[in-house]
């Protein structure tokens, strides 16, 4: 068995959700490869070779990747994929775009958000915004899948001494052009790996009013979240959405506020070690999943919260 | 140019979902079953472009079950042109059969665009839109929040971590959209009586020369661990005090 791991990365710092990639693979057993493809990425490659486990890195360097597209990183990702049996990216946005597109030219099905390995060809993965778990098996000669960051536990980051190998061929995006990206600053800890997170629904309000959200969150060195209803709402921008069609998080606490639970925003928490509700209608559906619900006006519970902790 | 829209039959997606006794799949009898949100989105999106006058014709393309139609004549209702089924019976198609399919509907249609959801909330696969542009060789851009469309080319703002991304892709192009694309309009009565005689297609993966072959087997579908019952505390002091000495999570 041999695995190559797709590190997701900015170009200068590998992220995250590539080490969590890393220990689904250790699952599968075999030896474990990371791939580095991207621009000036000598930093990402030395990082991934440093994690645990790791055997060799791969790095295609070069200004044709600089934005990882789709269109010519699946074909270089294909190109190399006949020397392994399983081919993982992490479920993110950047994953679940290339996975998919590499498994098609491949001629091979894919395995979306793949959360638990049984053996080398069969897993579970969740269906219906959570509410089932599948267990499939694969035929495919070369399995290709993305990984729940949420569901594996991080990799160390150090401890490992891979060889860092070059990779020359070079596929352009001729019918992709890169134009511009608005990434959101924020000093809080990143949603999907942060220890407590504390969302806001639309009982919040406004975006003002969020201010109380992150005033609690920066108290508990949480980061902030959301529901949908609160980002359509124009409240918090769209990358702290949390649900089926934003992000998937499974922090040790979070703190619910102002969110009612829709089935859609459950499947986005409900792996949550501990859940806090704070809502102002005792029926609210988030209240049969919460550890710790607390019927009361958000607008004084949140604050008076935040001063006696 | 013609848009191109593939189209989804799911279950509803406010019905919460039973897992059968025998642990085979979810348990679809006589349940309510829908246009998949984000298929919705993508149509609506084909309107509002041939509206801006940047489409001329929309046909919507779905397959499945027989009842699978009803999905097409909504996409018809709200103001798609034509329809094309593909009657695939019972069995679960992979995406990599349904990526085939369409893409053979692709060649034989040769559309400028073609729109999907970014997935569907049965399977919650994510994929389709991937795989359909891989195999037609076009480029893709997936979770799309705004879509501008400009001679040969589409400017696509995609919903990426932490921020927003934007592509300029060659025509024909993939793609996928995110909720936040746009609102899908309401469905009048009297457009649902109109869609009944907008014509539909009807064809099989054999009469399209496209071999269903399925290499992920469903073993078995489980309910997922119940989350145990948790209490109501009566005050912030309550809350606190439980947050720090029992589940000692601050």
């Amino acid at each position: 068995m041999s695995n190559l791991v797709i590190a997701e990365h900015d170009n200068q710092n590998l992220k995250a959700s590539t080490l969590n990639a890393i220990t689904a693979a250790s699952k599968i057993g075999g030896d474990i490869e990371v791939l580095v493809v991207g621009a000036n990425c000598q930093a990402v490659a030395q990082a991934a070779a440093a994690v645990t486990g790791v055997s060799k890195v791969r790095v295609a360097d070069n200004a044709a990747y600089e934005h990882q597209l789709a269109e010519n990183t699946a074909q270089l990702v294909a190109a190399l994929a006949p020397a392994y049996t399983h081919l993982l990216a992490p479920a993110t946005p950047a994953g679940k775009d290339l996975m998919p597109r590499v498994a098609a030219l491949l001629d091979v099905n894919q395995l979306t958000d793949m959360m638990a390995v049984v053996s080398a060809d069969t897993f579970k993965r969740p269906i219906y915004a959570g509410n089932a778990i599948a267990t499939v098996q694969s035929s495919d000669k070369i399995k290709v899948m993305s990984v729940r960051i949420t569901a594996f536990d991080a990799a160390p980051a150090t401890g490992g001494s891979a060889t860092i190998e070059a990779i020359d061929s070079v596929f352009t995006a001729d019918k992709t052009q890169f134009i511009g990206e608005e990434i959101a600053k924020s000093d809080r800890p990143e949603l999907t790996s942060a220890k407590i997170v504390v969302s806001g629904g639309r009982g919040v309000g406004s975006a003002d009013n969020f201010k109380i959200i992150y005033a609690l969150a920066d108290q508990l060195n949480a980061a902030v979240g959301a529901s949908r209803a609160a980002v359509d709402a124009g409240f918090v921008p769209n990358d702290l959405q949390v649900g089926q069609t934003g992000k998937v998080v499974a922090p040790e606490m979070y703190i619910a506020v102002g969110i009612s639970g829709a089935i859609q925003h459950l499947a986005g928490m409900k792996d949550s070690k501990v859940i806090v509700a704070i809502n102002k209608d005792p029926e609210a559906p988030i209240f049969q999943v919460a550890d710790y619900g607390l019927v009361a006006d958000l607008f004084a519970a949140v604050p008076e919260m935040t001063s006696k902790l | 140019m013609k848009i191109l829209v593939a189209v989804k039959r799911v279950i509803d997606y406010s019905v919460k979902v039973r897992v059968k006794a025998d642990n085979s799949n979810v348990d679809l009898t006589n349940v309510k079953m829908s246009l998949n949100p984000f298929c919705e989105i993508a149509v609506e999106e084909a309107l509002r472009l041939r509206e801006a006058g940047k489409a001329t014709e929309i046909v919507v393309v779905s397959m499945g079950v027989k009842a699978a139609q009803d999905q097409i004549r909504t996409a018809l209702a709200m103001g798609a042109d034509r329809g094309i089924f593909i009657e695939t019976g019972d069995a679960e198609l992979n995406s990599l059969s349904v990526a085939k399919l369409l893409a053979k509907v692709v060649q034989d249609e040769q559309p400028g665009l073609i729109l999907l959801g970014k997935q569907a909330i049965d399977s919650d696969n994510n994929q389709t839109g991937q795989m359909l542009a891989a195999l037609c060789g076009y480029p893709q851009a997936t979770f799309a929040s705004k879509i501008v469309v400009e001679g040969d080319t589409a400017t696509v703002t995609r919903e990426i971590d932490g921020g927003l991304q934007t592509l300029k892709l060659s025509l024909p192009a993939v793609v996928t959209t995110d909720l936040r694309l746009n609102e899908p309009r309401y469905v009048k009565l009297p457009d649902i009586m109109k869609a009944k005689k907008k014509p539909l297609a009807v064809t099989t993966p054999a009469e399209l020369g496209v071999p269903v072959a399925n290499t992920i087997t469903l073993v078995r579908v489980d309910a997922p661990a119940e989350r145990s019952a948790g209490i109501k505390v009566e005050s912030v002091d309550a809350l606190i005090d439980a947050l720090k000495n029992k589940a000692k999570v601050i």
